[in-house]
C-alpha cells in the first residue's frame, strides 16, 4: 500500500521551483507534499500531487527530468509525542530511513502524515501497528 | 657576453646545419624503415622507400604521423629499438583515454640533457647556479627533462617536483635556489606569494624556465618585476623528447629550435601543404637522431611562426614564435592535455549522454577546469546519496582519465547553450 512520489531535477538557480510549479498549475495539478534536498548545484525535488501519471507527463514534456518512486504514508497523531512514537517503532523495527518529510493531513483531521523512504515495504510498517495510508487516503485520485 | 653549452653547432653557419639536417634525415629515414613496420607500412602506402629521401629537401614526399597514429600504434608500434636497449619512458595523454608513451634509449636522454643544458645557458645559466625544479617528475617530462640537463650541466639541482608551496619556499631560502624551473602561472603564484610574506629579501633567485603552459610577454614582464628575474620559455614535447626541443636566448624573442636534432616545417593545418618561411601554420617535427621513439613529421598541433632572420645572440638556429594555439581542439590544464574527447570517454562509459561543456578559468594564477554534465532520466532519481555518489564516481573517473581534478556540475538538460544547434564544447575564460 505504498504512495506515488514524483521526484525532480532542479538546478539550483532562481525561478526553477516557480517555473516547475506553474507548469502544475497550469495542468491543474494539487500538491499534496513537497521536499527539497539540495546540493549547491542542483536540488531532488519530492512531490506527491493528486495525479502521479499526469505529473510525469506534462513535466517530461516540459523536458524536466523526473522519476518516479515508492514511499510509504503513515498516521501521525498530532499531540506531544505523536511522531517520536512512530520513530520508536521504526528504530525498533532496524527500519533505516533514508529521507522523511510531512504531507497535509487533510480537511479538518486532528493528525498529520509523515512519508517515509525506507528499506522495507509498507507492510512491514502495517504489521508493526503502524497506520499506514493508501494513495486514496492521501488524496490521490488516479 | 652570451654563453653557449655547445657553441659549435648552435652558431654553425645555415649551410653547415642544412647539410647535417640532410645526412640525418637520410639515415634516420633508413632506420626507421628498417626497425619501426608500423612506419614503413605508411611509406609503402605512399610508394615512398628511403632511396626518395637525399636530403631535406625532400621531407615532403614522407607521410605524416598524428596523434591518433600514437594511438593507434599504442603501446610499442613506434618504437625503434627492441626494450632491452630501451631505459626510460615517458607518457602523455591520448585523445580517447589510451595514453601515448615515449621510449627512451640511453643517448636518447643524453642528447635530450644536452638539449636542456643548452636552453640553461642561453638563458644564462651556468654550474654556479642552484637549480629548483617544480615541474612534476614522473610520466610528465617537465621534472626529470629539466634535472637531467641541469645536473650535466654541473648545477646543483633541487628535484622538488610540483606542489607544497611552503616546502617549496623554505627550500629556496634555505639553499639559495637561483634558478626555477616550473609553468609560468606557477611562477605567478610563487612570486605572489613570496612578495605577500615579504620574503623577497630572503630569496636569491635570478631566473626562471617557465614551459608547458601558454603565456604572454605580460605575463613574463610581471614575474619578472615581482621577482626580480629574467624568465625564458621553453618548447617541447614528450613526443618528441621533452622540454627542449626549442629554447629562448638572452634576446627573449622566439625559441631557436635545436635543430640537429630535430627538423621543422610549417604546414597549412587544412591542406597539410608546406608553407614558406615566416608564414603561421601548424608546426611539425621530424626527430633527426631519437631512436627509441624516432617520429618523422610528427604533427604537433601547435600554430606558430618559423623565423630564419639572424638572432643577436649568435645563434643560427631558426627561431619559433611561442605557440599562438591549436589546429585541434586540445586545452592545456595545469600543464596537462586535456582533450574534450577523452571527458566524452569517461561520461559515455559512466551512462551519461555527450552534451557536456568544459570551462577553464584562472583563479590565483592557477587553471581551474569545471565540467557541465546534462542530467538524464537513466541517472535520475529520488535518491541524492545515489546522485552524489555518481557525481564522486565521475570525478574520480575524470581524474584517472585527464591525470588532473576536475569539479563535476550536474546541470538540467538542454540547459547547455548550443550554437546554431551545435553544442559549444569548450569556454576557455583565461585570460593569459
Amino acid at each position: 500500500m505504498e504512495v506515488r512520489q514524483i521526484s525532480v531535477f532542479l538546478e539550483n538557480k532562481p525561478g526553477q521551483l516557480a517555473h516547475m510549479c506553474r507548469i502544475l498549475a497550469d495542468a491543474g495539478i494539487d500538491l499534496k507534499a513537497l521536499n527539497i534536498a539540495e546540493t549547491s548545484d542542483y536540488g531532488v525535488l519530492r512531490i506527491i500531487t493528486d495525479k502521479p501519471r499526469k505529473t510525469i507527463s506534462v513535466l517530461t514534456s516540459e523536458s524536466l527530468v523526473c522519476s518516479s518512486t515508492d514511499v510509504v504514508a503513515v498516521k501521525v497523531p498530532d499531540q506531544p509525542g505523536g511522531l517520536a512514537g512512530i520513530l520508536d517503532v521504526i528504530a525498533e523495527k532496524n527500519i533505516s530511513i533514508e529521507y522523511m518529510y510531512s504531507m497535509l493531513g487533510g480537511n479538518g483531521t486532528t493528525s498529520a502524515i509523515m512519508v517515509f523512504q525506507t528499506n522495507e515495504k509498507s507492510s512491514v510498517f502495517a504489521a508493526a501497528g503502524l497506520e499506514v495510508l493508501s494513495g486514496s487516503d492521501v488524496g490521490i485520485e488516479e | 657576453m652570451e654563453g653557449y653549452y655547445q657553441k659549435d653547432i648552435e652558431c654553425a653557419s645555415r649551410d653547415e646545419i642544412r647539410s647535417l639536417q640532410s645526412r640525418r634525415l637520410v639515415e634516420q629515414v633508413r632506420f626507421v624503415w628498417n626497425n619501426v613496420p608500423y612506419y614503413r607500412h605508411k611509406m609503402e602506402a605512399l610508394g615512398v622507400c628511403p632511396d626518395d629521401i637525399r636530403g631535406v629537401e625532400d621531407i615532403s614526399k614522407l607521410p605524416f604521423l598524428k596523434k591518433d597514429d600514437l594511438r593507434d600504434s599504442y603501446p610499442d608500434g613506434l618504437r625503434g629499438v627492441p626494450l632491452k636497449d630501451c631505459v626510460r619512458i615517458h607518457s602523455t595523454s591520448g585523445t580517447t583515454g589510451k595514453r601515448v608513451v615515449a621510449y627512451y634509449t640511453k643517448d636518447d636522454i643524453d642528447l635530450w640533457d644536452d638539449c636542456v643544458a643548452r636552453a640553461l645557458v642561453a638563458a644564462g645559466i651556468s654550474d654556479e647556479d642552484v637549480v629548483q625544479v617544480c615541474y612534476g617528475y614522473g610520466l610528465f617530462t617537465g621534472g626529470l627533462g629539466l634535472h637531467g640537463g641541469a645536473e650535466k650541466l654541473g648545477c646543483l639541482v633541487l628535484p622538488m617536483s610540483s606542489g607544497s608551496t611552503d616546502r617549496q619556499l623554505q627550500f629556496m631560502q634555505d639553499l639559495g635556489s637561483t634558478v626555477l624551473c616550473c609553468t609560468p602561472s606557477y611562477a605567478a603564484y610563487l612570486s605572489e606569494t613570496i612578495n605577500e610574506r615579504g620574503l623577497r629579501d630572503t630569496i636569491r633567485l635570478r631566473r626562471g624556465i617557465f614551459g608547458a603552459e601558454a603565456w604572454s610577454d605580460d605575463m613574463r614582464a610581471s614575474i619578472e618585476s615581482s621577482l626580480g628575474i629574467k624568465a625564458h620559455d621553453i618548447y617541447g614535447l614528450t613526443e618528441l623528447s621533452g622540454p627542449g626541443v626549442a629554447y629562448e636566448c638572452s634576446v627573449q624573442k622566439g625559441m631557436h629550435i635545436n635543430e640537429d636534432h630535430f627538423l621543422a616545417e610549417i604546414i597549412d593545418p587544412d591542406t597539410c601543404e608546406p608553407l614558406p618561411m615566416g608564414s603561421k601554420g601548424e608546426l611539425v617535427i621530424t626527430s633527426l637522431t631519437k631512436k627509441g621513439f624516432p617520429l618523422l613529421r610528427y604533427r604537433t598541433r601547435d600554430i606558430c611562426i618559423l623565423s630564419e632572420e639572424k638572432c643577436e645572440c649568435g645563434r643560427t638556429f631558426v627561431k619559433m614564435s611561442r605557440p599562438m594555439g591549436r589546429s585541434d581542439d586540445m586545452l592545456i590544464v595545469k600543464g596537462v592535455n586535456v582533450f574534450p574527447s577523452q571527458i566524452e570517454t569517461v561520461l559515455i562509459q559512466q551512462g551519461y549522454a555527450a552534451n557536456y561543456q568544459i570551462i577553464v578559468d584562472r583563479e590565483n594564477n592557477s587553471d581551474t577546469l569545471d565540467v557541465m554534465i546534462e542530467m538524464t532520466s537513466e541517472n535520475f532519481s529520488d535518491s541524492l546519496s545515489k546522485i552524489t555518489a555518481q557525481e564522486k564516481t565521475l570525478v574520480a573517473e575524470l581524474k584517472a582519465m585527464l591525470g588532473i581534478y576536475a569539479n563535476v556540475h550536474l546541470v538540467a538538460p538542454k540547459s547547455i547553450v548550443r550554437s546554431e544547434g551545435k553544442a559549444v564544447r569548450v569556454i576557455d575564460r583565461r585570460k593569459i
